[in-house]
């Protein structure tokens, strides 16, 4: 199973990451190799065996509906890199009419 | 009195109910072993000295006024954190670049339990970059060295914590186990560490990476000194929906004592390409249990050559939705210029490192649309063969034993840019995370060249205690784990 470099280009885009000519030459051969690899999973007769998303059975626990107390805003908009009036700053996403 | 890091953590915490020394001054000799080795070691990306020197002194504070048999053994006991679990206040760079700078506004639980219980947090340990990897060369922030041969990798992710357990700078360390990452790096630098059942510790306050998979665990110099930070760590958090409720057991450590403990051996981890010193010493460690009382038998997990492929495809799977958070906006450092959506392409590009990337991306391949049933939903379904080999397996037998890798601790650069023999290096770690059993690794020997050599035990799941017993019995008459490294 060998990606191509346009399937790399546009792994990369999904995951939005922006990589260099050389990082998708590199990472087109690297995840053929393990793609390669777990070609081997196909050959595993699955039809009767139910997935495993995780070892616990899952039944969704529910707690009661309180009030608690979250840490104030200033400390958690410390971290980020750009912020104002309270907010997360962030690029314009939408374009206004002129 | 030798010097003080030389005492392991059960001896320290004697030490410090009897007086005979305080928190103050265990935690400076750690401290100052720190300076003095770590810029050869490089186990530590952060030292909070401030911070445990005034833990310290709560401690002795409490030792001092308020001292009875249910104090907290960890009261007073300087350990070292896995720089992927946050620590309030604390920088958590998980080993990367978008991360720099992150000052979490809150603690783990499994740390912030310890915390209330007296321990004192000498800093943050190297891992590799959202500890992904085998041993610490993909930290963004250089390579931990093998205690035992510093042109030797310490393993990973929990290198730093491994290392810095290893070099006696703390008494033990938390690290966290999502395909091995605590077991191959105690293997590889002859310490004792622990995996914990899945669900068994809080995962609140991990950074996440394989959320079906993650767990948070210990190392320490042998396998009675888990015991407490076990203990302390389990339990239900509400503020981590999948940790289970079940109770926690009391570890009592009694000696050689196994009653009739039933030991299975796979086939199918000793194969092709095992270090035959690393056979030898895990046969003969097995051996030492039929001798102590153990019934050994052969047990068969028939699908444990599909644990690699079936995991390095729901690791990557979860990754890349776990990472999709790091996006420059709330935390960490932001790239580009300043327009939407470039600036969101380049500080992912630009900040998180080569492996980190590669599993993004092959994780968003085997969950995209025409791929998804193949790769992900096939690999889910040949997980529940893996599980299924273990239950079959535990119905036989209490415990089964293992090598940890394959090989000895491998040098810095042997893998060079070849990510899936990098991978190979996990085939004996892997099951134990998708089955969600814990797992304990232990030392048994060591190679012709003076490197540690491991061997782990797998329980049921919530079978912790039964693998405490065993490897304590074993450790009460061998001495293995209290040989130490010369630095």
């Amino acid at each position: 199973m060998a990606l191509t470099l346009e399937e790399v280009k546009a792994i990369a885009h999904l995951a939005r990451l922006q990589l260099t000519a050389e990082e998708e030459q590199r990472f087109a051969s690297q995840l053929s190799d393990v793609l390669e690899y777990a070609a081997r999973l196909g050959e595993v007769d699955t039809s009767e065996i139910p997935p495993t998303a995780s070892v616990l059975p899952m039944n969704a626990p529910l707690r009661p509906d309180e009030i608690r107390p979250c840490p104030p805003r200033d400390q958690m908009l410390a971290n980020a890199p750009d912020s104002d009036s309270g907010m997360f700053r962030v690029p314009r996403v939408l374009e206004l009419e002129p | 009195m030798a010097e003080l890091t030389d005492l392991s953590l059960l001896e320290a915490a004697g030490a410090l109910r009897a007086g005979d020394v305080s928190s103050t001054e265990l935690t400076r000799a750690c401290l100052d072993r720190i300076r003095s080795l770590d810029g050869r070691v490089h186990a530590f990306l952060t030292v909070t000295e401030e911070m445990a020197m005034a833990q310290a002194e709560a401690a002795d504070q409490q030792l001092r006024t308020h001292l009875d048999e249910s104090m907290p053994l960890v009261l007073g006991i300087p350990i070292a954190i896995k720089d992927v679990l946050c620590v309030e206040g604390v920088p958590t760079t998980c080993g990367s670049k978008i991360l720099e700078g992150f000052r979490p506004p809150y603690s783990a639980t499994s740390v912030s339990r310890l915390i209330s219980a007296g321990a004192v947090i000498l800093g943050k340990v190297n891992t590799d970059e959202f500890a992904m990897g085998s041993s610490t060369e993909n930290s963004a922030y250089g390579v931990s060295h093998n205690p035992w041969n510093l042109e030797r990798v310490p393993g990973g992710s929990s290198g730093g914590a491994a290392a810095a357990v290893a070099a006696r700078m703390c008494f033990a360390a938390l690290g966290t186990d999502t395909g091995g990452s605590v077991r191959q790096p105690a293997a590889f630098c002859g310490v004792s560490g622990l995996k914990t059942s899945y669900g068994r510790v809080s995962r609140y306050g991990l950074v996440a990476y394989g959320s079906s998979l993650d767990t948070v665990g210990g190392l320490a110099r042998n396998v009675a000194d888990l015991t407490p930070i076990f203990s302390i760590m389990a339990g239900h958090d509400p503020l981590d929906s999948t940790s289970v409720s079940d109770p926690v057991p009391d570890i009592a450590l009694s000696g050689t004592d196994i009653g009739d403990l039933r030991i299975g051996v796979p086939n199918e981890y000793f194969i092709e390409g095992l270090q035959p010193e690393v056979e030898t010493a895990v046969r003969s460690a097995i051996e030492a249990f039929r001798e102590m009382g153990a019934t050994i038998r052969e047990v068969s997990l028939p699908h444990t050559d599909l644990a690699l492929p079936v995991y390095y495809l729901i690791a990557p799977a979860e990754a890349s939705a776990n990472l999709a958070r790091f996006d420059g906006v709330r935390y960490g450092p932001r790239r580009g210029p300043g327009k939407y959506p470039d600036d969101f392409f380049e500080t992912r590009g630009e900040l998180f490192g080569a492996e980190v990337k590669r599993r993004i991306m092959l994780g968003t391949y085997a969950l995209s649309a025409g791929y998804y049933d193949a790769y992900y939903g096939q690999a889910q379904k040949v997980r529940t063969l893996i599980k299924g080999d273990f239950e079959a397996a535990f119905q036989k037998v209490d415990l089964i034993a293992c090598p940890v890798t394959p090989t000895t601790a491998f040098g810095i650069g042997a893998h060079g840019d070849d990510p899936l023999s990098m991978y190979l290096e996990d085939v004996f770690t892997l099951p134990a995370n998708l089955a969600g059993v814990p797992g304990l690794s232990f030392p048994v020997g060591f190679d012709s060249e003076g490197l540690p050599i491991g061997m782990q035990f797998m329980a049921p799941h919530l079978g912790e205690a039964q693998l405490f017993a065993a490897a304590h019995a074993y450790q009460t008459n061998a001495s293995w784990h209290t040989r130490w490294p010369e630095l």
